[in-house]
């Protein structure tokens, strides 16, 4: 079988690619996969370990992560369709409402 | 077998990654983004985490990405957006990531050391399905207030206002 | 049926909700009808009450109902809890009979009124505070009342606040109150820290059982007497009640005549073993009730505004219940107390009908001769100035003498009493003339009437002269249930009822003889004050002109009412309006807007700083929390 550090390892390799990738990326779409990628790492890093610990926890845990990343991913997008509307752009550095 | 199909899965998706970020095209990005989830999926599998792979593979590489198309298609940025300018924050953001990357080896460290598990474990759908029904019923039920929540979130806030 | 007589209280209360919560949509007629009727239903079952506490036996006096815990801190408890004993039933009876008198005599008085259902409301509230003062079981909850009263005071004195006087003396009531206040809660406060209760039974049991020192026993009945003098307008904290005539009419005789003045009178005989144990107190007590009696009756003699001579003479006529008080006839004070709240109020009302008649003139010189026009009015009028006088056969003749009487008696003990008693003497001739000296500008003499008002002159309507005629009753009658005992013990019903509450002391007898003496002085120190006010205002009324100008200083003296709020607002008050007035321009100005503006300076200045940080780019925050997780996983790992 294979050792569990390769797969802590390929998700730790993810994980930073997708940080990365926020940065990286200019349009808020592709920003928001980076932030899935960072998910899915997180979730290749729990399914390993549970598969480590021979407990089934793990997996109701992501489980629960897709859920949850899915319910995100309808009101993020909702939001970023809604700022395209007002402001007719993605471009992250053209939205600085907040600017204090 | 189990070796190579991992390091073919992982390549791919560490491959797909690594286009999306190249890639300008968002829809490309998309497309990068649903091999390398489902490559995940196959990681999944390989891990004896079948009920997940299938999700993986219907709800992430499916519906969240069809989503993400559907308004791609909707905002439709003809042209493709350039990567960041050379931004000082691009490069601190680099540097962290490395900084990042060597924190968490360091934390996984620990697991290095963790033995092969063969015991078989219950993973099933089934199994699954019990514990999600005992154990994490509140969660669960708390979760499905959630999806309802954003459903109707995400449809109050593009809706668009109707005009006097 | 004695066991309902807490109500009496929460009837008023009901009234009031009702009538703020609902008032301005309510007709005039139905406002009127509940308040009065409010009024009423307590007096009923007070009466009711009343007859049930007669038959019940004298070991389970006072009555007391406990409602809820009101207060429980430690080892501080108060109950909201209602007593009833003698002493409240006669109080509860005076309040609500005399108040729904007053209620019903105020839907013809205020009936042009802008405010008449915040009249009414005000006027119901004051009911309930006034019966929660006289039930309280304990001192807090009496204090409560207390406090009740004193803001339903201020609301109706400055009830007319559009006017700037009637807000300015509203505010004065207010703040003399306060100072007596202040004594009062000291006294409370004593009372709880060296007996460990509030409650009037417990509170009682203590000092029987010899809980109090008598140094102790003198310091707190003095704190309360402070207190009693701030509400009960006397020496030194009279000045508010004068002033307090700017209200409408009926509030001078509810409140500033009738029931809430005389509280402090109340409290002191509510509290009479204290007083017993004290005779220092006690003769301060009565030494400042018989300086108030005269030096009221004095200031009464030259003022010329008919409700500031009523005023005045409300002053006195307490002094002269603190006398009582003072020289250990407990009864006999609140037997004044109860006689006077009839004539007394009597004597508003009639004036408050003549200024009706007269358009709201207040000003006797612009009166005279008006015996003719007011054919109700006047002789109620002359009734209640011939019960407060003191002629024989009238209440006030009763009460005034059982109390001079008792202070007499006590003069075979220490000649200090026989002083008290010359005062008390002095005043009645005084009081005598001064009310008839109203009478007489009043109602006989040349007519002075501005002739614009003469046109419009007219008797009250039906509904404010038949409460003055039913108090006129009263003001007759009403002595008739505390005989003299000279006249045999047992026709002092009011003494007897009292009895299980007051414990008369020093019984000191008198023979048959100096009674009847005392009696013969008593009436013709009356008689003579009347034909004193006759010679000089009716057959020679040279006379007080050229008194006057004879004695420019005492007339002004006495015209001024000794300077006394002159000389309060040199002393007290204006060194209190610079001291503030320097403290606002150097500590508020400077220091506390100085701390203020600082702070708020401070406050953008970090804003201003901390706002580079908000770019608004998402990227910009989304480094600095990836930066956060770094350092946060730097701390795990090392």
């Amino acid at each position: 079988m294979i050792p569990p550090n390769y797969f802590l390892i390929l998700s730790v390799i993810l994980f930073v690619l997708g940080s990365v990738a926020f940065f990286v990326k200019k349009d808020l779409i592709t920003m928001f996969m980076s932030i899935e990628i960072m998910l899915n790492a997180a979730n290749l890093a729990f399914i390993t370990l549970a598969r480590s610990a021979n407990s089934a926890d793990g997996q109701i845990i992501v489980f629960f992560i897709i859920t949850v990343a899915a319910a995100e991913a309808a009101v993020g997008l909702a939001i970023i369709l809604l700022i395209f509307r007002q402001k007719k752009t993605i471009k992250s550095e053209d939205i600085k409402l907040m600017k204090g | 077998m189990g070796y190579f199909l991992f390091f073919l899965l992982a390549a791919l998706t560490v491959g797909a990654v690594l286009a999306m970020i190249i890639s300008k095209n968002q829809a490309y990005n998309a497309l990068f983004l649903i091999l390398a989830f489902a490559c995940l999926g196959g990681i999944f599998a390989l891990l004896e985490a079948p009920f997940i792979a299938v999700v993986q593979i219907i709800i992430y590489a499916g519906a969240i990405m069809v989503l993400f198309i559907f308004v791609i298609m909707m905002i439709n940025v003809r042209y493709g957006i350039p990567a960041e300018k050379k931004k000082w924050t691009i490069y601190l953001s680099i540097v962290l990531a490395v900084v990042l990357i060597i924190e968490l080896i360091l934390s996984i460290k620990g697991a290095f050391t963790l033995p092969v598990s063969t015991a078989i474990i219950k993973a099933g759908p089934t199994d699954l399905g019990r514990l999600l029904f005992t154990k994490y019923l509140y969660p669960f039920e708390i979760t499905s207030i959630l999806i309802i929540a954003a459903l109707v979130g995400a449809i109050v806030l593009i809706k668009k206002k109707e005009k006097k | 049926m004695t066991e309902i007589f807490w109500l009496i209280p929460f009837i008023p209360a009901a009234s009031t909700l009702i009538l703020a919560v609902f008032g301005k949509n309510l007709p005039k007629k139905y406002v009127s009808f509940q308040a009065c009727f409010a009024v009423f239903a307590s007096f009923v079952i007070a009466a009711i009450s009343a007859v049930g506490l007669l038959q019940t036996a004298h070991a389970s006096y006072p009555l007391v109902k406990n409602l809820f815990s009101w207060i429980q801190a430690g080892s501080f408890q108060a109950n909201l809890s209602l007593m009833f004993d003698p002493l409240s039933a006669v109080m509860a009876l005076v309040v609500s009979g005399v108040g729904f008198i007053i209620h019903v005599y105020s839907v013809g008085y205020m009936a042009d009124d802008e405010g008449y259902t915040r009249y009414f409301t005000y006027l119901n509230l004051f009911t309930f505070s006034m019966l929660i003062l006289v039930m309280g079981s304990n001192l807090v909850l009496m204090f409560v009342g207390w406090e009740g009263v004193g803001l339903c005071s201020y609301l109706l004195i400055g009830f007319w606040f559009e006017k700037h006087s009637a807000a300015n003396a509203g505010k004065k009531a207010f703040i003399v109150n306060r100072i007596g206040d202040a004594g009062f809660l000291l006294g409370i406060l004593f009372i709880f820290i060296h007996i460990g209760s509030a409650e009037f039974t417990a509170i009682n049991q203590a000092i029987s059982g010899g809980a109090l020192s008598a140094g102790l026993a003198t310091l707190i009945a003095i704190l309360l007497f402070v207190g009693a003098t701030g509400k009960s307008a006397q020496i030194p904290l009279y000045v508010w009640l004068p002033d307090a005539m700017e209200g409408p009419t009926p509030v001078s005789a509810l409140i500033h005549a009738a029931t809430m003045v005389t509280a402090g009178v109340y409290m002191v005989s509510r509290m009479n073993l204290l007083y017993t144990l004290s005779e220092t107190a006690a003769q301060v007590v009565a030494l400042v009730g018989a300086l108030t009696a005269v030096y009221a009756a004095t200031m009464a003699l030259t003022q010329n505004d008919i409700k500031r001579v009523l005023a005045y003479s409300t002053i006195s006529q307490i002094g002269y219940m603190f006398i009582g008080c003072g020289v250990g006839a407990y009864a006999a004070g609140m037997f004044h107390l109860y006689t006077h709240a009839f004539f007394k109020s009597l004597l508003f009302l009639a004036a408050g009908s003549v200024m009706h008649a007269l358009s709201g003139e207040i000003d006797m010189k612009k009166m005279g001769g008006l015996r003719k026009y007011l054919p109700l009015t006047y002789p109620t009028f002359l009734i209640g100035a011939i019960a407060i006088a003191g002629v024989p056969f009238f209440s006030g003749f009763f009460s005034k003498d059982a109390i001079l009487t008792k202070a007499f008696a006590q003069g075979q003990d220490s000649a200090f009493y026989y002083f008290i008693w010359g005062l008390g003497i002095l005043g009645a001739v005084l009081t005598a003339f001064y009310m008839f000296r109203l009478i007489f500008v009043t109602f006989h003499g040349e007519e002075r009437i501005d002739p614009e008002i003469k046109k419009h002159i007219h008797e009250s309507p039906k509904i404010m002269t038949i409460p003055l005629v039913i108090l006129a009753f009263f003001s007759v009658i009403a002595g008739y249930i505390g005989l003299p005992v000279v006249l045999g013990e047992k026709l002092n019903f009011f003494g007897k009822f009292l009895e299980p509450v007051i414990k008369e002391v020093h019984e000191v007898h008198l023979s048959l003889q100096t009674e009847w003496t005392l009696i013969a002085v008593a009436s013709v120190v009356a008689l003579l004050g009347i034909f004193i006010a006759y010679v000089f205002y009716i057959r020679s009324p040279m006379i007080p002109r050229n008194l006057a100008a004879r004695f420019p200083t005492i007339y002004k003296l006495l015209f001024n009412k000794y300077y006394v709020d002159e000389i309060y607002n040199a002393v007290f008050v204006n060194p209190t309006v610079k001291g503030s007035e320097i403290i606002y321009d150097n500590f508020d100005l400077k220091v506390i807007d100085g701390a203020v503006n600082g702070t708020a300076t401070a406050t953008g200045f970090t804003g201003k700083i901390l706002s580079y940080f908000q770019s608004g780019l998402i990227k910009d925050y989304a480094l600095i929390f990836l930066l956060g997780v770094i350092i946060f996983l730097a701390y795990l790992l090392f």
